[in-house]
């Protein structure tokens, strides 16, 4: 041990010590970069709202106070996109947690009918389709989905990447977990919920993470199939606060009390930079709270994946 | 009577036959959309009582002077964003290589795990950012007039300079952290002995990474760069939809926008729009096997 130390200290010469520095200097750089705007959003959030507003809260907060948090919640048609949100990552998550494990256990039945031909016609989908505007003739006027919340869900629901990770991890289990089913006695669905979720936890588990991402953050779908302000999604109302920064003002002012409008509230006020702030960081709290499990889930789902995407 | 007998094997299809349905309707029904690129189609009515056009659209698209303009304009943004994105493949692989040079675990971990956050939030909440930092009221801005570097604040966002590479740095800001994760993964793959070999025949650490890590790592970058060359016309919509407005429409509008602002975006022309769609579905099919075939030649396997 103490050797190896020796050794490596003699190694470093002024050239490798430079490149330390700058290696070290520049990766903290970019992860600087990278953190910055989520905390200046939340330091802004969390200050007296006549500062940010005029762009004083840089580097650090002032004036802490948690009003804007509260006050969101009084703003018409907040709350219900976030229901919509929620409903949609829930909804969407669970089904194509279950429907992936579904079809990657019942890809590996070697005796199913036309088994590789059916796994093929799945899997092309994800190279080839046909175009934004034939699908949404399709799925918004064919299936009258335009304006209606499953539009959400329905597309979502069978994910061909999703099937090929957990039928790869099945493969990678001893089939005589399988066969002593069999001779149980169990049928083909008893041994899917009996046997095979329960030791499928951690594909299920990177899928659900992912496909729960993906639905929060979708923003597309909402562009393409929904006008009706009812069925907008957290993503699409943040968008429309970013850039109608005027009718968000009057919004503001239908919504809060006018009789509290003294100096001294001034920095509880809301203003059109406070509540677009406080709704970014909103959108982005649920996602910073499942990133740690990430951590754990995604570098073996994407390794999976690409061997045998 | 004879009862009906069921192979196995066939209840085993009927249990994923709804699903399979599913994925028929989806992706494979929508392809009778594509009829939709010969008539004259007005979005109330029914595409039976629409007049049949045979290949007008397609016509117009290539001959049409004004439509061939435009159609140039956005093929350049699409070529030049495809392209700045191909470009700027390689710094994944050098971010990967470098960070594997940092020694000390837990600083590794933090740059990790900080760079690749951004790659899961959506471009919504990228623009809102980029709003914050960049606009005529936003951080950037003001610091900048503070400090007396400027009088009038720079338009970042409502200016058509530098549209492709602003898009192009996002996109890295973004992506460059996540897409380092599979180089990381597949440097670990490396044979450890290879380094021992090289280390007795005296080779030092710039060595190691230039002669070991990074051949190690080309396998793996020349199946992405096939695959981002067969996507070469798919720049997705979210991010050029959120960051344009009508300052840098010129030089924003890629293909995938193009089609979604001439159709369902408002201008409600859905014929040409599905023209324009079969146009890149095909190409795209193309590319795929071109590449596919390519990596069968190069490499001995294929991608798809």
């Amino acid at each position: 041990m103490s050797t190896a130390k020796v050794i490596h200290r003699r190694k470093r010469t002024p050239g490798e010590i430079c490149f330390n520095i700058i290696n070290y200097s520049v990766f903290g750089l970019f992860t600087l970069i990278c953190i910055f705007p989520f905390y200046y959003l939340i330091i802004n959030t969390i200050s007296a709202n006549n500062l940010s507003a005029n762009g004083l809260v840089n580097f650090y907060p002032k004036g802490i106070h948690f009003n804007n948090y509260i006050e969101i919640l009084k703003l018409k048609g907040l709350s219900q996109a976030a229901l919509i949100s929620v409903l949609r990552t829930v909804i969407g998550t669970v089904l194509t947690v279950m429907v992936s494990a579904f079809l990657g256990f019942m890809f590996t039945q070697q005796k199913m009918w036309g088994r590789k031909f059916w796994y093929r016609f799945m899997i092309i989908t994800m190279y080839f389709n046909a175009g934004l505007i034939p699908t949404f003739i399709t799925i918004g006027l064919l299936l009258k989905l335009v304006n209606n919340f499953w539009v959400y869900i329905i597309p979502a629901i069978i994910q061909p990447f999703n099937v090929i990770l957990v039928k790869t991890y099945l493969e990678s289990l001893p089939s005589s977990i399988q066969e002593a089913a069999e001779i149980d006695g169990a049928g083909t669905l008893r041994i899917f919920f009996q046997v095979i979720l329960p030791i499928s936890g951690p594909i299920l588990a990177t899928i659900a993470i992912f496909s729960a991402v993906n639905q929060w953050n979708s923003f597309q779908d909402t562009l393409i199939y929904i006008t009706d302000e009812k069925l907008h999604s957290l993503q699409y109302v943040l968008y429309k606060y970013i850039n109608q920064a005027n009718s968000l003002a009057m919004l503001i002012k239908n919504s809060t009390n006018l009789s509290n409008e003294t100096m001294a509230n001034l920095a509880s006020q809301q203003t059109p930079t406070s509540v677009r702030m406080t709704v970014s960081v909103i959108v982005v709290i649920p996602i910073l709270l499942v990133y740690p499990m990430f951590q754990r889930f995604f570098i073996k789902g994407i390794m999976i994946g690409s061997v045998k995407g | 009577m004879p009862k009906k007998r069921i192979s196995p094997g066939f209840k085993l299809f009927l249990l994923i036959s709804p699903f399979m349905l599913l994925v028929f309707i989806l992706s494979y029904f929508p392809l009778y959309g594509w009829a939709y690129a010969f008539f004259d189609y007005r979005p109330p009515l029914k595409l039976s009582q629409c007049d049949f056009v045979g290949l007008k659209w397609f016509e117009m698209l290539f001959r049409n002077p004004t439509q061939v303009k435009q159609l140039l304009k956005v093929m350049r943004n699409t070529f030049a964003m495809s392209g700045l994105g191909l470009l700027v493949s390689g710094l994944p692989i050098m971010f990967a290589i470098f960070l594997n040079e940092i020694k000390a675990p837990w600083y590794k971990k933090f740059v990790q795990t900080f760079t690749t956050l951004p790659n899961f939030i959506s471009w919504v909440l990228v623009y809102s950012f980029a709003f914050s930092l960049f606009s005529n009221s936003g951080m950037v801005n003001n610091l900048a007039i503070n400090l007396g570097l400027i009088d009038t604040p720079i338009k970042f966002l409502e200016s058509d300079n530098h549209t492709w590479l602003k898009m192009c740095l996002w996109g890295v800001w973004k992506g460059l952290g996540w897409s380092a994760i599979m180089y990381l993964a597949a440097i670990t793959g490396i044979d450890q002995e290879l380094y021992e070999a090289a280390r007795v025949d005296g080779a030092g650490r710039f060595r190691l990474m230039w002669h070991i890590t990074l051949p190690g790592l080309l396998p793996t970058f020349s199946v992405l760069i096939l695959l981002s060359v067969a996507n070469f016309l798919s720049n997705g919509l979210d991010q050029y939809y959120v960051f344009q407005n009508a300052f840098n429409r010129e030089h924003i509008q890629v293909l995938d926008l193009y089609v979604y602002n001439i159709s369902v975006g408002g201008q409600n022309s859905y014929s040409p729009a599905t023209a324009l769609s079969i146009l890149k579905s095909i190409i795209s099919v193309t590319l795929l096997f071109v590449v596919n075939r390519l990596s069968k030649v190069t490499r001995g396997e294929t991608i798809v």
